[in-house]
């Protein structure tokens, strides 16, 4: 301890130098630690035990059609309560850059088997009662300016429609909102009904996208996964039941392998920080030649000159990334709400803290060492002299 | 205090050896304040350096303050200087992020003493060079000479035998120069430290009790002052 002060007195003095680079460590311990978070969730092992919503998709892809005959089957299985199904539309609001999800549902089933979804009991109604009816989201509301009782066109970017256009036109009986506490995926998505879907596009018919399970027991939710698997095993649309989470990720990951990228990213980052702190130590040591060769003149010896610059370097990287992560842990929450349950929750868990710990002190030590070593190997008559 | 038997120092430049001191035989002893001179390249500083144990000679005997320095490793060496040894250069070579104070600490963070006890100890050797009231100032916010003496400060506050001096005065105006030279013959005098000079200055040469003459590596004279 006693020697803080000339640890600290080294790193400031080039103040804003010093401060560059903190705000660098900082930067890339945040993006760190949001990237890390994000690659957390999507490297964790399958998990459908206490799950009370499985998901049903193909064995091969979720972008392969199951047979509308197989939701009979699953609902009558044991500890099944209820079965909804869902197709991903991908129609497209005017221009291509206004995306959002847009779903053809089972109406009832998807409404009861997803009770996070706030409906008037009036809009529930119309949207039962409707064929063309669409529900949709209040975040595209307040980003759209739509309205219930407006019309709303979609072009049609998978399904062309049986009327020989792309166009799908649906009526608005509803707006989706989700509570305070719960920011329901439904926010940002918009639903429509199934047999109007099933019935305007030109093919595919009797297939869905995927079944939505309700069962009765979240404790049996694995073993109920797993007999829904056997009902299908050897036919010609065997399934892949898993839990809500692992069917986001595996959704997610239809864009990229997300873990691999977030890992080549956090690589860059980590070796751009490497190159500004490491100039930042050597030309920091580098302008204090003459103060180490008179450390050593006044009896330092080489190994606690060495050692006083890997701490400078170990401060300013722990106190660097420390910062980072903490902001980090500040800003995850929000960026986990604005996902609207797409991911599980993200945090800065202790695994990253300690993994970030850990490539603290190894950056400090692969730009704090070469320095260090140039010091420990000052000769003091001829640092004296340049001095 | 200090004696040196035979002493040589070369440099080896490319394939070229380039000899800097030729056979020294020197004593000064205890208590002696001693001006060393000659012209530039002549060795003066290479000969404080190897009495000062910042620097091994490449062959004979240095013997200061009871310790052959040539027989002590690197880090033998350093606890050596920390103890015995106190260094006075032409420019102050104080660290400049750090108050005269913390400047003057510096030698003593390689004792056991207390932090509180460090400060105490910093104070009294700034009293002593009648800067106490500098004390929390950064070198950039003093004069030359108040450097020099915050310098002097710093080489005295561990108490040690003996003072090297390299030029103290070489970047000082006349009348703090003679300031300088008056508190280096105080505590010659008055503390019983033993000073060892290296000066071009005929008129610090005078503040010395002895003048020792160095021309082409070799003693050439020695004068008493």
């Amino acid at each position: 301890m006693k020697y803080a002060g000339l640890v600290i007195a080294g790193l400031l003095r080039h103040r804003s130098r010093t401060l560059l680079t903190f705000a660098s460590v900082v930067a890339a311990f945040v993006l760190f630690g949001l990237l890390n978070g994000v690659r957390t969730v999507f490297n964790e092992g399958p998990d459908t035990s206490g799950q009370d919503r499985l998901i049903v998709t193909s064995r091969l892809s979720i972008i392969q059609p199951l047979p509308y005959s197989q939701l009979a089957r699953i609902a009558a299985l044991e500890g099944v309560t209820q079965v909804a199904h869902a197709n991903w539309f991908g129609g497209v609001y005017q221009d291509r850059k206004n995306f959002f999800p847009n779903l053809a549902v089972s109406p009832e089933a998807w409404l009861d088997t997803h009770p996070e979804i706030l409906l008037s009991p009036e809009e529930r109604e119309a949207f039962l009662a409707t064929r063309t009816a669409a529900l949709v989201g209040e975040d595209l509301v307040a980003r759209f300016g739509w309205k219930v009782g407006d019309k709303l066109p979609l072009a049609g970017t998978i399904f062309p429609n049986n009327s020989g256009s792309n166009t799908w036109t649906f009526d608005i009986v509803g707006v989706m909102r989700s509570g305070a506490e719960q920011r329901a995926r439904a926010a940002g998505e918009m639903l429509f009904r199934y047999d109007y879907f099933d019935e305007g596009r030109l093919q595919g018919q009797g297939t869905v996208g995927w079944y939505v399970v309700q069962v009765e027991d979240p404790a049996r939710s694995g073993e109920i996964a797993q007999a829904i698997d056997a009902l299908f095993r050897n036919s010609d649309a065997e399934t892949k039941t898993q839990s809500e989470k692992e069917f986001n990720l595996a959704f997610a990951k239809q864009f990229g392998d997300i873990g691999l990228i977030v890992a080549a990213i956090m690589a860059a980052v980590f070796f751009t920080v490497l190159l500004v702190t490491g100039n930042t130590m050597a030309q920091g040591v580098r302008e204090r030649t003459g103060d180490i060769a008179i450390l050593k003149t006044l009896g330092f010896s080489g190994g606690t000159v060495c050692a006083l610059i890997v701490a400078e370097a170990m401060l300013l990287l722990v106190a660097g990334g420390a910062a980072g992560l903490a902001l980090a842990e500040l800003v995850l929450p929000a960026v986990s709400n604005a996902l609207r349950g797409q991911l599980p929750p993200l945090e800065v868990g202790a695994g990253t803290w300690l993994t970030g710990l850990g490539l603290m002190l190894a950056l400090a030590l692969l730009v704090g060492l070469p320095p260090a070593l140039g010091a420990l190997r000052l000769k003091i008559v001829d640092a004296l002299a340049r001095a | 205090m200090v004696e040196l038997k035979g002493v040589t120092k070369y440099y080896t430049r490319g394939r070229q050896q380039v000899e800097v001191l030729r056979g020294i035989d020197l004593s000064i002893a205890a208590g002696d304040f001693v001006a060393l001179m000659g012209p530039s390249g002549s060795g003066k500083t290479t000969l404080l350096n190897l009495i000062g144990g910042l620097d091994q000679p490449s062959a004979g005997q240095v013997e200061v303050a009871g310790h052959r320095l040539e027989t002590l490793s690197a880090a033998e060496l350093a606890r050596w200087r920390a103890a015995n040894v106190g260094f006075v250069f032409q420019f102050y070579n104080l660290l400049p992020m750090l108050s005269a104070q913390r400047n003057v600490e510096l030698p003593l963070l390689l004792t056991s003493l207390s932090g509180a006890e460090r400060r105490r100890r910093a104070l009294i050797a700034l009293q002593l060079v009648g800067l106490a009231d500098r004390a929390r100032h950064r070198p950039g916010e003093l004069s030359g000479g108040q450097e020099q003496r915050v310098a002097i400060a710093r080489a005295v506050v561990s108490d040690p035998r003996l003072l090297v001096c390299d030029e103290p005065t070489g970047d000082l105006d006349r009348h703090t120069a003679d300031e300088i030279l008056g508190l280096l013959q105080r505590l010659n005098r008055e503390h019983g430290k033993t000073i060892v000079m290296v000066t071009h200055d005929p008129k610090a040469a005078d503040f010395a009790r002895r003048r020792i003459h160095l021309d082409k590596g070799a003693l050439s004279v020695e004068n008493g002052a």
